[in-house]
């Protein structure tokens, strides 16, 4: 009886594994598809659809605007994020609950709300779409993460930390670089990761707020309007393996980083 | 004691001003503008309630409203179920030393792009997709099934992210309960079956109340999985207020059926918040 | 006697609407070591904090070296503050730690080295100092902590409960060696603690705190053997609480009328007022009125073993409100459910005011 209720729970395991994993290998299988369709049956393997990405201009500008738009709306949202949870973990402000609140109330906003009041707010405001007004919009969903992250972190012990650096004599520029950044790098960092991935792969705020230039997951979806293509597999098969490098990445280095 | 050595006045409101002007420029402000625009006009402006008596009126509106929430129902149940057992193998039966490995690659899918993930669902479930070729090719079918643009692909892509996602929260919740609670069930005479149902479920379910409603939020206001997946058959929310945006420029509708959404999101919120709050005590 | 080092004056404090100080006022020498005795609430804490800067007073003054400093920051006051979870830098060497304080003070490396160096060595760590706070054990961090205070040469020490995260065997002989060091660098230390066996082992100054107050301060010996209030005779080592009514005063000798009869004591309390009698537990003799004064006979309720003697707890049977702990040798034949005889020294007793 325990044997098969066992058997039973493997299989259920192995089963939702196949769930997770069937997209994805279909994926990364027909994105090496030699002939022009990526269905049944296989025809490769062929590199002739990352050749064809690759050498897609638009395909490979929307790659470095995406990143481009990652790396500053995260940095952005880090150094905010940061600064703010610093103020509210350490000195006593009138109504800081609900200034903390007012914070991180985008977290419980859905995408497509924040991108539509923006696009009306920019449209009235007569600010044209653009990179930089996606990248505000990134912000804004990445802001409350790296607070709430950061402040969450920010424990009794750390105040003690700080305390006893300028018991020592640090100003307090000092305590912040000297202590309160490198103590709490872990957390920073994560918030910081953690708004590269939200960034890279946000599509309805990209949307909504860019018109010529635009970031990937924009472009992709317009690959998408001339159906079942390899070259969308291609381009997916490449994010996807740079994400998996990345998070690889991350997790050995935060791993490494255990702290005491 | 949040009594610090700075007596600077000036400092700590130099510390939250930015993040709290950027939330009020670029989120509070925002949300004033769609209100006033969902309160006028689309042709020639002027004050009008027009676009809000639009969706209680129009049939059709309606109908995208109770498909969102159908979906969205569906897609939460069917998660937590899948989702629930899963997270407990690999936090029961898979060895200490794999757990890591076995939940990263549980996630892995995670991490490819969000738009590819729907289409890569298209490949599989096309009319001649992999499911399709694969139940000709050994003859249980006769004629492909239409599977893609329906609710069932719709609620495939969705349960797909959401498996995921849950499977990490349930996992961390289910390491988070101390091994003693259950070597004290046991020894006070409980089986397997009725530590889990006694003590194991009750101490997971806040855990998993949060999960739901996280759930909830990022599956009703998604846009990209019914699109690429459900098609323009079976309209939700989402795609019923980019659609104003896309074919007609019409903002003031948009922006009205933004606030009606968000309106349901947060009755949802106060709904479930005497649950979400025993996670928070 | 020279001036004091430190000079609490009228010191009063509230957090919110909540009192934690109440008019303290205290001195402390050059050089001493000053233990604040209390359990938690009593406020010691708070009035170590006020002496590191962290907090402001809400009233009264603190001179140290005979400048006031009540409102001047952490950093500004010639103090130095060890912290209970030791707030060692995570991510710095131990000697990074240690040089910290220099670093501040804008010292050049190899000077700053040099020093961490000693301070490392003085403790008992000097090959420590390339490792991290992680690779330490409880009692190391502790005395890095204390190196790290120690280098920049504050003119008071500050300790908050340094001892409370080490376990019992440790906790003793890092007392000896924090009394040793102190001795060495004749540095002032201000010590908090809860512990009352380390308050006896290490003060030179001991401060009784209870509910904001001083309830008692001076060497742990007379705060021991005389203590001033009720509550530092049964804080300060344990005590039996005999109450009382004074009948009569004559040529220094009181008599009071108590549960076991009329006891006279040499003191002075006015006719009238209703008194305490505490009696130290070695203070009290056990079986057939050994000593002058007989406080009648008492069942005994418990008897515990602790090592080099047995702790008695015994019920007096002229009232049952009367709990009577005593200190029996290791030998002795008593047992629980007996009925013995309990007498002390007049001399022996202490005479509190109620």
């Amino acid at each position: 009886m325990r044997a098969i209720v066992r058997l039973a729970a493997w299989l259920y395991a192995i089963a939702i594994y196949g769930f997770i994993f069937l997209p994805v290998v279909v994926l990364v299988l027909f994105s090496l598809q030699a002939t022009s369709f990526p269905i049944p049956p296989f025809t490769g393997p062929s590199l002739r659809w990352y050749q064809a990405v690759l050498s897609d201009a638009r395909l490979t500008s929307a790659l470095v605007n995406s990143l481009l738009v990652a790396v500053l709306s995260s940095l952005a949202s880090v150094t905010l994020g940061f600064l703010s949870a610093w103020g509210f973990a350490r000195f006593v402000l009138p109504g800081s609950a609900f200034l903390r609140g007012l914070i991180t109330l985008p977290l419980t906003v859905s995408y497509l709300i924040i991108g539509m009041g923006l696009l009306v707010l920019f449209n009235w405001a007569g600010v044209p779409k653009s990179l930089v007004a996606a990248g505000i919009g990134h912000v804004v969903i990445n802001l409350p993460l790296c607070f709430a992250i950061i402040y969450s972190q920010m424990g009794d012990h750390q105040i003690n930390i700080e305390r006893a650096a300028r018991d020592l004599g640090a100003a307090e520029w000092k305590v912040l670089l000297m202590i309160t950044v490198p103590v709490m790098a872990p957390a920073i960092f994560a918030g910081f990761f953690l708004s590269m991935t939200f960034s890279w792969d946000e599509f309805v705020i990209s949307f909504l707020l860019t018109r010529f230039e635009t970031t990937l997951p924009v472009e992709i979806w317009n690959l998408l309007r001339s159906g079942l293509n390899p070259k969308t597999n291609a381009v997916g098969s490449l994010v996807f393996a740079v994400s998996i490098v990345l998070v690889v990445f991350f997790e050995l280095t935060l791993l490494r980083r255990k702290p005491a | 004691m949040s009594v610090s050595g700075s007596n600077s006045r000036a400092l700590p409101w130099a510390l939250v001003t930015p993040a709290l002007a950027w939330t009020l420029l670029f989120f509070v402000l925002p949300f004033i503008a769609m209100g006033f625009s969902s309160l006028t006009a689309h042709e020639g402006g002027g004050f009008t309630s027009a676009n809000y008596s639009q969706f209680f009126i129009d049939p059709s509106y309606w109908r995208a409203m109770v498909n969102s929430l159908e979906v969205t129902a569906i897609v939460t149940v069917i998660s937590i179920l899948l989702a629930y057992p899963f997270a407990w193998i690999l936090a029961e039966m898979v060895p200490e030393r794999w757990q890591r490995l076995a939940l990263m690659l549980a996630v892995l899918p995670f991490w490819t792009s969000y738009v590819v993930r729907s289409y890569s669902w298209l490949l599989v479930l096309a009319q001649n997709g992999v499911i399709n070729r694969a139940l000709t090719g050994i003859g249980v079918i006769g004629e492909p099934l239409q599977l893609a643009n329906t609710r069932l692909a719709t609620v495939t892509g969705f349960v797909h992210f959401f498996v995921m996602l849950l499977t990490l929260t349930i996992f961390a919740n289910l390491k988070q309960l101390s091994p003693s609670y259950r070597k004290a069930a046991a020894d006070l005479g409980a089986g397997p079956v009725r530590t889990f149902l006694h003590v194991v479920l009750p101490l997971t379910l806040p855990g998993i109340m949060v999960g739901a409603f996280l759930t909830f939020v990022l599956c009703i206001g998604d846009y990209i999985t019914p699109q690429i997946l459900g098609g323009n058959n079976e309209l939700v929310m989402p795609q019923l207020v980019m659609m104003q945006i896309g074919r007609r420029g019409d903002f003031p509708l948009a922006s009205a059926l933004s606030i009606i959404l968000m309106a349901v999101v947060t009755i949802a919120y106060l709904a479930c918040a005497r649950w979400l709050k025993i996670e928070r005590a | 006697m020279s001036a004091p080092l430190v000079d609490i004056r009228n010191v009063s404090h509230q957090f919110g609407q909540l009192p934690v100080l109440k008019n303290v006022s205290l001195a402390i020498d050059p050089g001493s070591y000053t233990i604040l005795l209390g359990p938690s609430g009593s406020g010691k804490t708070t009035l170590l904090s006020i002496l590191g800067g962290f907090v402001t007073p809400s009233e009264g003054k603190v001179f140290i070296r005979g400048a006031d400093c009540t409102a001047v920051p952490p950093a500004k006051r010639p103090t130095t503050t060890v912290f209970q979870d030791y707030a060692l830098f995570p991510h710095m060497s131990v000697g990074g730690n240690v040089g910290f304080g220099l670093r501040m003070q804008g010292v050049d490396g190899a000077t700053r080295a040099a020093k961490a160096r000693d301070a490392l060595a003085l403790v008992g760590l000097a090959a420590a100092f390339d490792k991290k706070p992680h690779q330490l054990s409880g009692g190391q961090r502790q005395r890095v902590a204390l190196a790290r205070a120690l280098v920049i040469e504050p003119a008071v020490l500050l300790l908050d409960e340094p001892l409370g995260a080490l376990d019992l065997k440790l906790r003793r002989q890092m007392q000896d060696e924090l009394k040793a060091i102190q001795k060495r660098v004749g540095t002032a230390f201000i010590h908090v603690t809860h512990d009352q066996e380390e308050a006896m082992a290490l003060a030179d100054h001991c401060v009784v705190m209870n509910d904001g107050r001083i309830e008692d301060e001076g060497p742990p010996e007379r705060v021991y053997a005389r203590p001033k209030t009720r509550f530092s005779a049964t804080f300060m080592g344990e005590s039996t609480i005999l109450a009382g009514t004074v009948t009569g005063v004559k040529n220094g000798i009181v008599t009071a009328s108590t549960a076991v009869g009329p006891i006279s004591l040499p003191g002075a309390s006015p006719a009238g007022a209703t008194v305490a009698l505490a009696i130290r537990p070695e203070h009290l003799a056990l079986g057939e009125a050994k000593r002058a004064v007989a406080l009648g006979s008492a069942k005994v309720g418990d008897v515990v073993f602790q090592g080099s003697f047995k702790r008695v707890l015994a019920t007096s049977t002229l009232d049952p409100a009367l709990q009577f702990i005593a200190k029996a040798s290791a030998s002795a034949t008593v047992q629980a459910g007996d009925t013995i005889a309990i007498s002390c020294n007049a001399q022996d007793m202490i005479l509190l005011a109620d």
